[in-house]
């Protein structure tokens, strides 16, 4: 999205600075891509001990119900997303999708009852337009915050429990997608087990005056690395993970995106509250029968990294492209390219030969199984 | 002879050929080359035209001839290990040999002094 005017910045531009951060526009603010360390090395060492990413561009949000009881805010949010809210316990978080009339995104995000309330996290690109939203379906019953003046941290890979455990011994006993409010450094935090990377790993809300310490104080442990938004985009694709503008968005639907996962029965025909958020028809009748198109993991056979927007071809010499890349590029933990796209249902079963076209060659590449690496989740 | 563009390559020019890589200046912008595509042996290019193409983990660039001529060599070791670009650009990091349609072009291009005012 293009931005007009004086780029935004997270408590930590000043940080960013300091240590050698190479700074983009991304989401109207200015972002580091990467430390000196380079995108490469920032992956391999998220992978094999830990990064520490500054994520305080995103949207964080709290929700409550003007009747008092966290039930109606799970209702009211179920008005606007095709998953399982009413049932998901205090302390525990679950991934949401916001749809449009005709069962398109409007963005993807994270939502956790925190008891009395719902914390909510959305994309950085999306967030006035959430927010907004958010506030137009549902201003009658909850009221709605924006949570300002919080930063966000992610700390993510195999060392990320022993790093963080060091100023908060309480997260290690944590499961996935587990939620808490910890003192760290003296503030109260709210942590969840969770991220972007496909490791375990954890994402702190903070408040702002102390973001900057609490980075410095886990950057002293050497496990820890600073790691920028290059290598976040290449560990989140090797992890599958959709990225809100590539991989989904307002004309792809959650079951063309391979999203059947996140709509839980209870929402589904015959579930206890089928139905009912916006885009209802289309999206039950898809999970029903099925879409006609879907998103799938793409292994390129050669060694030439496939990018977004290129044309997915049936064969070697037919004009037609059947689809397109959604997000691609390198995957330095595998040491080869990896992608993926939108193809025919047809044509989605793993192990289909397709062809993709680069600088005018067609390349050969292979439906895949997602993610390409096997995820380091903390599972209860 | 050496010699540098305003597009970040270097060549090396004896007796009408040039040996033409990226400066270390460019691989660190780049950052770790993942994948590189050199032209073919015989192709004939322009000065400007596509020669390369060198890709990290976040993006692709193109690498520009830099002069008009003729591709009579490209260097396979870096197709197989594109880190050798970053680790020794000026030296086994080469990308292509160029037969000059014109041996005399090379001396419009900038030397060393230029080029590291340019990127200073």
């Amino acid at each position: 999205m293009a931005h007009l005017g004086p780029l935004l910045k997270t408590p930590l531009n000043a940080f960013h600075l300091q240590l050698g951060g190479k700074m983009v526009e991304f989401a109207g603010y200015e972002m580091p891509v990467q430390y000196p360390e380079g995108v490469m090395k920032e992956h391999l060492h998220t992978r094999s001990h830990a990064g520490l990413f500054d994520v305080s561009h995103m949207g964080q949000v709290r929700l409550y119900a003007r009747s008092g009881k966290i039930e109606d805010a799970a209702l009211a949010l179920e008005r606007l997303m095709p998953v399982d809210v009413v049932g998901v316990k205090p302390g525990r978080q679950r991934y949401g999708l916001f749809t449009n009339a005709t069962g398109g995104i409007l963005d993807d995000l994270m939502f956790v009852n925190r008891g009395d309330y719902f914390y909510i996290v959305v994309n950085a690109a999306c967030k006035a337009q959430d927010i907004a939203h958010l506030r137009a379906h549902l201003e009658k019953d909850c009221e709605i915050e924006e949570w300002t003046g919080r930063a966000l941290l992610a700390l993510q890979g195999p060392k990320a429990e022993s790093a963080l455990s060091k100023l908060a011994p309480s997260v290690a006993a944590m499961a996935f997608m587990d939620v808490a409010e910890v003192q760290i450094l003296g503030v109260s935090c709210i942590v969840s087990r969770s991220g972007y990377t496909g490791e375990d790993g954890y994402e702190i809300s903070i408040p702002e005056a102390k973001a900057v310490e609490l980075a410095e104080t886990l950057l002293a442990n050497p496990d820890v690395h600073l790691i920028g938004l290059g290598a976040r985009d290449s560990l989140r694709l090797e992890a599958g993970l959709c990225l809100y503008g590539n991989d989904i968005d307002t004309t792809t639907t959650p079951v063309e995106a391979a999203l059947e996962w996140a709509m839980q029965k209870s929402r589904r025909l015959g579930g206890a509250r089928s139905g009912g958020f916006p885009g209802d028809a289309v999206i039950l009748d898809q999970l029903a029968k099925s879409a006609s198109r879907r998103r799938v993991g793409i292994a390129p056979e050669g060694r030439a990294p496939i990018r977004v927007d290129a044309p997915l071809f049936a064969n070697e010499t037919l004009s037609q492209a059947i689809g397109r890349i959604s997000s691609g590029g390198f995957g330095p933990t595998i040491s080869a390219p990896v992608a993926m796209g939108y193809v025919p249902t047809d044509y989605a079963k793993t192990g289909t030969k397709l062809f993709a076209e680069v600088r005018g060659s067609r390349l050969p590449v292979k439906v895949t199984d997602l993610p390409f690496i096997t995820p380091g989740y903390k599972r209860s | 002879m050496l010699k540098f563009t305003e597009d970040h390559e270097w060549l090396k020019v004896k007796d009408g050929v040039a040996t033409v890589g990226i400066t270390s200046h460019a691989a660190e912008q780049l950052g770790d080359l993942v994948f590189v595509d050199l032209p073919k042996v015989g192709a004939l290019l322009g000065k400007g035209d596509t020669a390369a193409t060198v890709e990290s983990v976040k993006a692709a660039s193109d690498v520009y001839c830099p002069l008009a001529g003729e591709i009579i060599e490209v260097n396979d070791a870096i197709t197989g290990d594109p880190s050798l670009v970053n680790s020794d650009s000026e030296g086994k990091g080469w990308f292509f040999r160029l037969r000059l349609a014109d041996a005399s072009a090379a001396a419009s291009l900038m030397d060393r002094d230029a080029y590291e005012k340019l990127i200073a």
